[in-house]
């Protein structure tokens, strides 16, 4: 059958996929530490149907010779890691990164994940989890008496108590983890990014150091998406996969006629 | 049977593998520093004895469009997008240099500096291999400069500096890849006036009116040979009846 039809075909499906990808962005434009995607595509192979300096005669050769490519497909969908919007939330136990790195979790099945959403909170133990319950590494457990968590720049979490308000009590230290090339990381949903072979092994050291970013208490990492961006796209996948079906219907008018002979 | 229907076949199949081209053309609208080809017909008239009356006609790929796509702009550090002519050189599958303009690129977990489909950058030296960095910045040359993690903000250091070629476009021939080669097969010098622009992208070439109407045009094209092929069997019914008739 005529080839254009499944060319034009693999062109729908990277629109689609282009597609998707934007609506998965502008969904999360209100998720804490939510990373945009971007897809990229690539032309896929050429088919050398006549090559140069074929003969064309016994004394001619052809000038040049004849490639077909079949299409386009996606190569990746790769996360954007740029920093997001700072909002203060008064909440004492939302901690964004301003800077590079990532929160350690410590997953269900003894794993460990990492995220840039830092709007944390206190299980029944008194343990700082996520928003998940999925508990924040190091460890910290927060006494149920504390009236006052304070999270410093560096990562030091202290209490104050009720008895002795001047005593402040250091309770630990978040550390936070770095990735040779963070677009590796796999997701994993929740906000959750898994550690791959192409991400590298992450860097772990305190927040403030070694190129880390620095934690703010009360505020929170808003998500990284351009609406206007989105949309601007949505605007041209649309109308690229308007133009690839209208290949196909000419394709197909195309063999309407021969079937008519 | 007539000749006419073998020439008008060899039209109508030419009119599919072109209109197979502009789908190819229009399928990759959205692919970054995509070129678009140019395919054209040529004449090949039949060399024998009689009458030169027959040609038929052959489809050929002579060239692809250089023409530069729109520049997007990413904020994306490791975007790259050529400003005017020329060329990224990368590593291709068998290890040779290829020439690319799609400048999505990223940092393997090595640290190699790759295209987002794993091809390795090249520098002036092999690959450009970049340490484990807190700022990364790509010239308008091509030097990648960072800032290596626990250094002062000022303690730039190069890691190298991408190769930028500008061969003469008739030299370039596009592989089976996708990627531009030098017909000689040799790699081309790198070039001191090619420039970059970091945090953007080239969008492809691909022009969507002028496919549009070439598409159309092929459709015509295809049902005009079409009508010769029907006119080739009217006739030959016509002589049938003729001879039939005694």
């Amino acid at each position: 059958m005529l080839r254009s039809l499944h060319i034009a075909r693999t062109g729908l499906d990277t629109q689609q996929t282009q597609l998707d990808v934007i609506s998965n962005n502008l969904a999360n434009v209100s998720t804490t530490g939510f990373k945009k995607s971007r897809a990229i595509f690539e032309d896929l192979l050429y088919q050398t149907i006549r090559q140069p300096g074929a003969q064309s005669s016994q004394q001619t050769q052809l000038p040049s010779g004849f490639q077909l490519g079949v299409g386009a497909r996606t190569v990746a969908t790769e996360r954007i890691h740029q920093q997001g919007g700072l909002q203060q939330t008064n909440n004492s136990l939302d901690i964004a990164i301003n800077g590079r790195g990532f929160f350690q979790i410590q997953m269900p099945d003894g794993g460990t994940a990492y995220t840039r959403d830092g709007s944390f909170q206190v299980d029944s133990q008194g343990t700082l989890v996520t928003a998940s319950g999925y508990p924040v590494q190091p460890n910290l457990q927060i006494p149920n008496d504390a009236l006052v968590v304070s999270i410093a720049r560096d990562g030091i979490v202290s209490v104050t108590q009720p008895g002795n308000p001047n005593t402040v009590t250091e309770l630990g230290q978040l550390q936070l983890a770095t990735f040779v090339n963070t677009a590796g990381l796999q997701s994993q949903g929740e906000n959750l990014y898994l550690e791959t072979a192409a991400s590298g092994a992450p860097q772990v050291n305190n927040p403030g150091t070694e190129g880390l970013g620095v934690l703010n208490q009360s505020f929170i990492e808003t998500s990284n998406v351009n609406v206007a961006e989105e949309l601007v796209n949505m605007i041209v996948a649309q109308r690229a996969f308007e133009l690839n079906s209208r290949a196909i219907t000419t394709s197909d008018q195309m063999l309407q006629r021969l079937t008519q002979l | 049977m007539d000749r006419v229907i073998y020439i008008a076949m060899t039209g109508a199949r030419e009119v599919t593998r072109q209109q197979a081209a502009v789908s190819h053309n229009l399928a990759n609208i959205s692919t970054h520093g995509f070129k678009q080809e140019l395919n054209v017909f040529r004449a090949l008239p039949v060399v024998g004895e009689g009458a030169r009356t027959r040609a038929f006609v052959l489809e050929t790929t002579p060239r692809s469009d250089f023409t530069p796509g729109a520049i997007q702009q990413t904020e994306r550090p490791l975007d790259v997008a050529v400003r005017g002519p020329g060329w990224i050189a990368v590593q291709d599958a068998n290890g040779q240099e290829a020439y690319t303009r799609m400048g999505h690129l990223q940092i393997s977990q090595n640290g190699i500096m790759q295209t987002t489909n794993g091809l390795n950058v090249l520098g002036d030296a092999g690959p450009v291999a970049v340490p484990p960095d807190q700022e990364l910045l790509i010239g308008k040359d091509g030097t990648v400069s960072t800032v290596p993690i626990g250094q002062n903000l000022n303690a730039v250091a190069i890691a190298g500096r991408i190769k930028l070629v500008n061969p003469a476009e008739v030299d370039l021939v596009r592989g089976e890849d996708g990627l531009f080669r030098q017909k000689s097969g040799q790699p081309a010098e790198a070039d001191a006036n090619v420039t970059l622009i970091s945090g953007a992208l080239e969008s492809s070439n691909v022009n969507p009116a002028e496919a549009m109407v070439s598409m159309v045009s092929l459709a015509r094209q295809f049902e005009m040979q079409m009508r010769v092929i029907r006119a080739a069997e009217d006739n030959n019914r016509s002589a049938d009846k003729v001879l039939s008739a005694t």
